[in-house]
């Protein structure tokens, strides 16, 4: 029973798992944004407050939960790595970083959009909004590292290092961002996304929600099977594969 | 896995009979005297604390008031960028010249090797910057307490800031031109320091009770006294691969 797992120590198998996996995830993705966006931008009544305008938490929260769901998923693979030394897991680390930069820089540019007319200007040194943007440092910090190594392997276990003190280090640097905050200025309007939130809005929130966390799975699956290609470019099996004999790799 | 300290000999071979606080004071005291020779490298990073807190007064304003509030936030940048830039310094040459693979091979745990010489790293470059901070502060306006304060701040800040920065040094002893790397990566970790200590001395300026600040300063002085140096070890063993 346990032959799956084994299986995942070797490159082509995974390389031909992870294109089928992405597929698997991103057509699901595809339907479940589709639905979600028809459910947020059409079905959801506007807010009595803040008009249409909240309605780009269908795309604001699903990444702003994703950038840092990413960071820890990154940093839980990097440990795996470390600790069993398994390649695969290093892969998957390696893979998360680009994604999610993307997301935190996402929920950042989305944040500053509802913020002008929210609160009248782009950028509000909100404690949210600063965590997440030391959030994208701390993913530039980590694939700068990474690319400043030239041997893989050094550079998997010491991204793995600094992922690891890193995941350690985002509640300290979370709390004493909203300590510096609250000492700062008084209540702001971040309270906007309150749990109080009606029914119609909601559901389809969770729908985005679960279709960026499925789209995220399918890249991510998708990013591991290049990244499997490029740790192994010199093997045979790597060599037919970029020959274009396409369907190598499963076998 | 590569995160660990090694307690007790590896080889069958009986170890040396050196202490564990015997080994300490031996690498401290190799470390600053071998900083002390090197002492240009030790006084740039003061001098370069004095010219960060010089350049803020010509370009704002020399007012007193501006200056007064402006002063915590400013030394403590200085303070954080003096840190940042004399970290490269930290493992570098020990490991060009082979002292850290002779430290490797060593039967002592690398973790408290490392913290020995991140103490004789921040003695020599974080002392100068605690004690030189009250002597800016009172060209800023500060008052006496604030001072007190601000002084008390940085010493329980600095170490922690050496800590946090052994572990970027580590990561990046084996890379070139990894200088501005080594700010990327540790900058956003340093944050809390930053703000803590900046704060601290902020509310004692407004005339508010600092205590806070400062515990939680030594707090995370604790936390990372304990778990930095071994996490440095991990990345030292990646460095010297």
């Amino acid at each position: 029973m346990w032959t799956w797992f084994f299986r995942l120590g070797s490159p082509p198998h995974v390389y031909g798992v992870a294109g089928k996996l992405g597929l698997w995830f991103l057509i699901p993705a595809l339907v479940l944004l589709a639905i979600g966006t028809w459910g947020g931008l059409v079905l959801a009544p506007p807010d009595y407050q803040q008009g249409d305008a909240f309605r780009i938490i269908y795309v604001h929260v699903p990444s702003a939960y994703l950038s840092m769901m990413i960071y820890v998923t990154m940093a839980v693979a990097g440990a795996i790595g470390l600790i069993w030394r398994m390649k695969l897991a290093h892969a998957v680390a390696a893979s998360c970083a680009p994604i999610g930069a993307s997301f935190t820089f996402a929920a950042l540019v989305t944040g500053a959009v509802w913020g002008k007319p929210m609160w009248g200007t782009y950028w509000e040194w909100d404690p949210r909004l600063t965590s997440e943007l030391i959030l994208l440092f701390l993913y530039f910090g980590y694939m700068g590292l990474r690319s400043a190594y030239e041997d893989i392997n050094q550079a998997d276990r010491a991204s793995a290092i600094l992922a690891i003190a890193g995941v350690a280090n985002v509640p300290i640097i979370h709390f004493s961002v909203i300590w510096w905050a609250s000492l700062h200025q008084g209540p702001t309007l971040s309270k906007l996304e309150a749990p109080s939130i009606s029914g119609d809005m909601l559901w389809p929130l969770l729908t985005m929600i679960l279709a960026f966390t499925l789209y995220f799975l399918g890249v991510l699956a998708l990013r591991v099977k290049g990244e499997v290609l490029a740790r192994e470019f010199q093997s045979r099996w790597a060599q037919d594969v970029l020959r274009g004999s396409t369907s190598a790799g499963s076998k | 896995m590569a995160i660990r300290t090694d307690n007790g000999p590896r080889d069958a071979a009986p170890a040396p009979a050196l202490g564990l606080l015997t080994l300490f004071w031996v690498i401290l005291a190799r470390d600053l005297r071998v900083g002390l020779r090197r002492w240009t490298d030790a006084s740039n990073s003061a001098l370069f604390f004095i010219l960060v807190v010089t350049l803020f007064p010509l370009a704002l304003s020399p007012k007193a008031e501006q200056l007064r509030m402006i002063a915590p936030g400013v030394l403590w940048i200085a303070a954080l960028l003096a840190t940042l830039l004399s970290l490269q310094l930290l493992f570098r040459s020990d490991l060009e010249d082979g002292t850290l693979e002779q430290l490797l091979t060593l039967p002592y745990p690398l973790g408290w090797m490392l913290l020995a010489k991140t103490l004789a790293h921040w003695i020599i470059t974080g002392i100068p910057v605690v004690l030189m901070a009250p002597i800016l502060a009172i060209t800023y306006h500060l008052p006496a307490t604030a001072l007190a304060v601000l002084t008390l701040s940085l010493l329980l800040g600095t170490p922690t800031l050496s800590l946090l920065g052994s572990i970027g040094a580590a990561l990046t002893a084996g890379l070139r031109g990894a200088g501005v790397l080594l700010v990327f990566i540790v900058a956003p970790l340093m944050l809390p320091v930053l703000i803590l200590g900046a704060r601290a001395t902020d509310l004692a300026l407004g005339g508010e009770d600092p205590t806070g600040p400062l515990y939680l300063l030594g707090a995370l002085l604790v936390l990372a006294l304990s778990l930095a140096p071994i996490v440095a070890a991990g990345a030292i063993r990646v460095s010297a691969d």
